[in-house]
């Protein structure tokens, strides 16, 4: 069998020479200063693509995003990062660049159907069209939303300035709220032709291509009605302001298309405009659950981009491990927590985890200053070193004070509370067969489909695919930790709860390799720059990625001009691509087990949204 | 046996039922102790414990960050009774993520030049997102993150606004609700006083730091005291201060400064700039010029020392500067401060009282 299957390139380079050999009209290497990878002819990108998917063995692509170059070449540019699941390794980023208007390029659907929500975010904020894509249409925001915001000459209603900091916010020389000079009604656009008054939210295109209105009489095969349901946006189940569309052929889910963007909040389109220090505490509001983790991912990002100016000192590195596993351990208890919510267990699974997480929380709000919004990393380190004391002292009129050793704090939650809490969920959850009942065998999704869908973390580890970034693509002191990566291999809910345990296992014989570490590098610097209020990021692009508990977490950052602001900021949400294949998993499943699907692959709002 | 499963999870919530009953005998009649409090809501905890908010609350750990506020020293500061420690340097507002301050820069009255202090500040706490940023990158430690987090108001029009004086907090606040911090940052800029005033006491030929008051110590104030505003006739009608309340030898004596040191104010240059920035704003509202005159006051002249501002209240009209003025004549780089901002606070009170009482924000 092996001699049958064609040789691959090991590494990158020769994968990009094999790719150039083959398609050298096609295939250009990205020369300018600080990017990489290739750029691709679109006439030939679904050619080129499905070649370093099937035969370089680039099969998981993380991210597809979009560029505008407006004044840098004048024009779009969809940028992919393709991995090798499970094997790792470093990626291969492919390129293709089209004009500004019109701009068309093919779609890479059939490809990698991951492409499906990225290719129609690229179609909603940049207006780039994507032929072969078979929905393409908004995603985030609605119909009444005049043009396409991450467009480099797109202005919102109420428009101050391009990049912050701003000469004034109020230019008016006295401070009025904002709320005055942005009145309701007049802060916002609407497309030409469009009229707020006659729009009827119909919904159809929501329908179209469902298949509805099918003739009954027609279908002899179709023994009831077939009905649409919208479960959500308010409800209870979907962790947020989130919505289903499920066409139902009596209780069994035909088909189901997710609609999200009610909390769509522009984010990188805030992003683009800020300063790059200025992202940090915005990447908190991602995955307000992870808020450690997501800035350990956007610090990596820009640390890319500043090379040596960013060099991270070990102590950082030590704490950056340990708050990111504290924060994998946080959020798995609760996303098991809401998992058995979903699944009719009401509020003791999720009070208990609850519970454990505050006292994770206790030590986040001592060392950072905040339980969730921590704010904590800087690029080249982490903003302040553990206090000496968890320490809080009676003012106003708080009276209830505690005073601790941190490195007590910590060695009894890593090595008595948390493992005792685990052990105990364990005990509580996993046999109890009401749980496996509901749990197993349902929102199968088999491992071929999960690369494919490009899944990630608990969701793909849950089919059996063994691709965890922080071995695949090592960062930070990850290489020198002794862990295994979980796997499971029946790829539904109950797998996916059980990864989720098993992670927790693994994070606290990670964190149990730290202790010593913390202790060692007692006193060492915590950062490697002098962390300015402004910095400037050298030209070029930048793709950090990390394992966030919910799956990789991406940001590709680009550098232009003078480096001030990001010209792009881009983020890789995992809630968000995790959902793309939430259609596929409920089919053919009961109408109550969408919800526990969506449970399982444990989603945040405010991440998917953005 | 199918149901085991089942039964070996309920266990759990019944070990976690009577556990609660138990450890509620085990603390019978403790339950407002703070040992109770501690042990159940920490790692140890077992059962259920309730903080009774709001009549109970867990008060935030040193680094809680929530709005900002700005350090001013101490109102019964001997020297800088009251000094914001903003030199009005606007990296704040720059590194705002959100851009929810608003500065604009002090002028003096008399020069029309820019001087180190604020002359408004308003941060809108509605578009603040409590990162911490400002105080994180301020070189002054002028801008700390407070801990009060019941913002709640009735209004949200004109309360969410917050002006320089409803942001203004003395340091002793500050290492109040912070003292492991406040302490270190003390220790960072090498002595109790703000940087750019230790840079100015360094220049005067004094010790660049004055041990100054602790969390652990409020009361070390340092032995060099002429007068004191208390806090109180700070924040109370300043415009109805007369002007004839002020002795008629403090404004001879800073007329005749003003005409002697003329050529040294424009010399010295900065240090100057900032020290009448001192003395302007010692000079606030209650504080009439003998008030602001010990900003030079050299230790060994100061021929008061408690702060104890009942006491000194009164003392206010009698015009107890000039010795210390003469004294801190001596000290060469002393002396031309004490002169202008008196001047200048009896021509145009005006532009004092505003920053300290400012009228609210217009509203068009």
């Amino acid at each position: 069998m092996a001699d049958q299957a064609p040789v691959r390139p090991r590494d990158l380079e020769s994968a990009v020479a094999d790719l150039q050999q083959r398609f050298p009209d096609a295939v250009k290497p990205d020369t300018r200063k600080g990017f990489g990878g290739i750029i691709i002819d679109p006439a030939k990108l679904v050619e080129v693509a499905t070649a370093i998917r099937d035969d370089l063995g680039y099969n998981y692509l993380s991210s597809a995003t979009a560029v505008d170059y407006l004044g840098q070449g004048d024009h779009m540019e969809m940028v992919y990062h393709a991995f090798r699941a499970p094997e790792g390794g470093p990626g291969l980023v492919f390129k293709a660049q089209t004009p500004r208007d019109n701009a068309s390029i093919p779609s890479l659907i059939r490809v990698w159907p991951g492409a499906d929500f990225q290719e129609r975010e690229a179609y909603d904020l940049h207006g780039i069209h994507f032929p072969g894509h078979p929905n393409m249409k908004r995603i985030l925001l609605w119909e009444g939303f005049d043009g396409h915001p991450l467009r480099k000459d797109w202005r919102e209603a109420y428009y101050e300035e391009d990049y912050k900091p701003f000469e004034s916010r109020w230019p008016g020389g006295h401070v009025s709220r904002t709320e005055e000079f942005n009145p309701y009604g007049h802060n916002v656009r609407y497309p030409a032709g469009f009229d707020p008054n006659t729009y009827n939210p119909s919904d159809q295109h929501l329908y179209d291509g469902q298949n509805l209105g099918v003739d009954i009489e027609a279908d002899p095969g179709l023994k009831t009605d077939r009905l649409t349901v919208n479960l959500g946006p308010q409800h209870p189940s979907t962790h947020g302001v989130f919505r289903m569309v499920a066409q139902l052929d009596g209780e069994t889910v035909e088909d189901l298309e997710p609609v999200m963007g009610y909390l769509h909040r522009n984010h990188e389109q805030i992003g683009e405009r800020n300063t790059w220090n200025m992202n940090m505490p915005f990447t908190d509001r991602l995955d307000y659950i992870c808020s450690m983790s997501n800035n350990i991912g956007y610090a990596l990002a820009v640390e890319g981009l500043l090379g040596k100016g960013a060099t991270v000192p070990y102590r950082a590195e030590v704490i950056r491990v340990l708050m990111a596993e504290l924060t994998r351990i946080m959020n798995h208890f609760w996303s098991i927590g809401f998992l058995l919510n979903d699944l009719g267990a009401f509020y003791t699974p999720s009070l208990y985890a609850i519970e454990t997480r505050e006292h994770i929380l206790d030590f986040f709000e001592a060392t950072s200053g905040s339980r969730m919004m921590c704010n904590y990393s800087r690029f080249g380190g982490v903003a302040r070193d553990l206090p000496e004391r968890i320490h809080s002292v009676v003012n106003l009129l708080n009276d209830k004070v505690r005073d601790e050793n941190t490195m007590d704090y910590l060695t009894g939650l890593i090595t008595e509370l948390l493992p005792r809490a685990i052990d105990e969920y364990d005990r509580f959850l996993t046999d109890s067969e009401i749980i496996k009942t509901r749990a197993e065998g349902v929102g199968l999704l088999p491992p071929d489909m999960a690369i494919a869908y490009s899944a990630a973390g608990p969701v793909l580890r849950a089919s059996g695919v063994a691709y965890d970034i922080r071995r695949a693509q090592p960062y930070s002191i990850y290489p020198e930790l002794e862990f295994d990566v979980a796997v499971r291999y029946n790829g539904d809910v109950y797998d996916r709860y059980l990864i989720r345990i098993d992670e927790i296992r693994q994070s606290l014989r990670i964190l149990k390799q730290i202790l010593p570490k913390l202790e060692e590098t007692k006193g060492q610097s915590i950062i490697g720059t002098k962390n300015p209020y402004s910095t400037k990021a050298p030209n070029g692009e930048s793709y950090g990625h990390i394992e966030n508990p919910k799956g990789e977490l991406g940001f590709y950052v680009v550098s232009q001009g003078d480096g001030k602001n990001p010209w792009r900021y881009h983020v890789r949400a995992p809630s968000f691509i995790n959902l793309t294949a939430l259609g596929e998993m409920c089919k053919g499943h009961k109408i109550a087990d969408v919800v526990a699907i969506l449970g399982s692959i444990d989603i945040v709002l405010g991440e998917t949204d953005r | 046996m199918y149901g085991l499963g089942i039964v070996k999870g309920l266990s759990v919530t019944l070990k976690h039922f009577v556990e609660t009953f138990l450890d509620d005998i085990h603390w019978f009649g403790q339950r407002n102790s703070l040992a109770t409090f501690q042990t159940k809501q920490g790692l140890g905890g077992k059962g259920m414990y309730t903080v009774q908010y709001p009549e109970e609350k867990i008060a935030v750990p040193e680094r809680f960050r929530y709005i900002p506020f700005l350090v001013t020293y101490n109102n019964d500061d001997p020297e800088y009774p009251g000094k914001d420690w903003c030199t009005s340097c606007g990296i704040c507002a720059k590194v705002c993520p959100p851009q929810c301050i608003w500065i604009v820069r002090g002028t003096d009255a008399t020069t029309g030049r820019p001087k180190p202090e604020p002359e408004q500040f308003y941060i809108d706490i509605d578009i603040c997102m409590n990162c911490g940023y400002c105080a994180e990158y301020c070189p002054f430690d002028a801008i700390r993150m407070d801990h009060d987090y019941e913002l709640a108001s009735y209004d949200r029009t004109g309360n969410h606004i917050y002006d320089h004086s409803k942001l203004t907090k003395e340091i002793r606040y500050w290492q109040a609700i912070a003292p492991t911090t406040a302490a270190e940052e003390m220790a960072a800029r090498g002595g109790y006083d703000q940087t750019d005033t230790q840079k100015m006491r360094k220049k005067a030929g004094l010790p660049a730091s004055r041990p100054g008051p602790t969390s652990d110590k409020p009361e070390a104030a340092p032995v060099a005291a002429a007068a004191v505003i208390p806090n109180a006739v700070v924040e109370a009608h300043p415009t109805e201060i007369p002007a004839d309340r002020v002795a008629p030898e403090q404004a001879a004596a800073v007329s005749a400064s003003i005409s002697s040191t003329g050529s040294a104010t424009t010399a010295e240059g900065k240090p100057i700039v900032r020290r009448r920035g001192n003395a302007g704003k010692a000079a606030t509202p209650g504080a009439t010029p003998s008030a602001a005159a010990p900003t030079t006051a050299a230790p060994a002249a100061a021929p008061t020392a408690t702060p104890a501002a009942a006491a000194l209240a009164p003392q206010q009209p009698t015009p107890a500067a000039p010795p210390s003025n003469v004294a801190a004549s001596a000290t060469p780089a002393a002396t031309p401060e004490p002169s202008k901002p008196p001047a200048a606070d009896l021509n145009k009170p005006a532009t004092v009282v505003r920053r300290r009482n400012s009228p609210p924000p217009k509203k068009d």
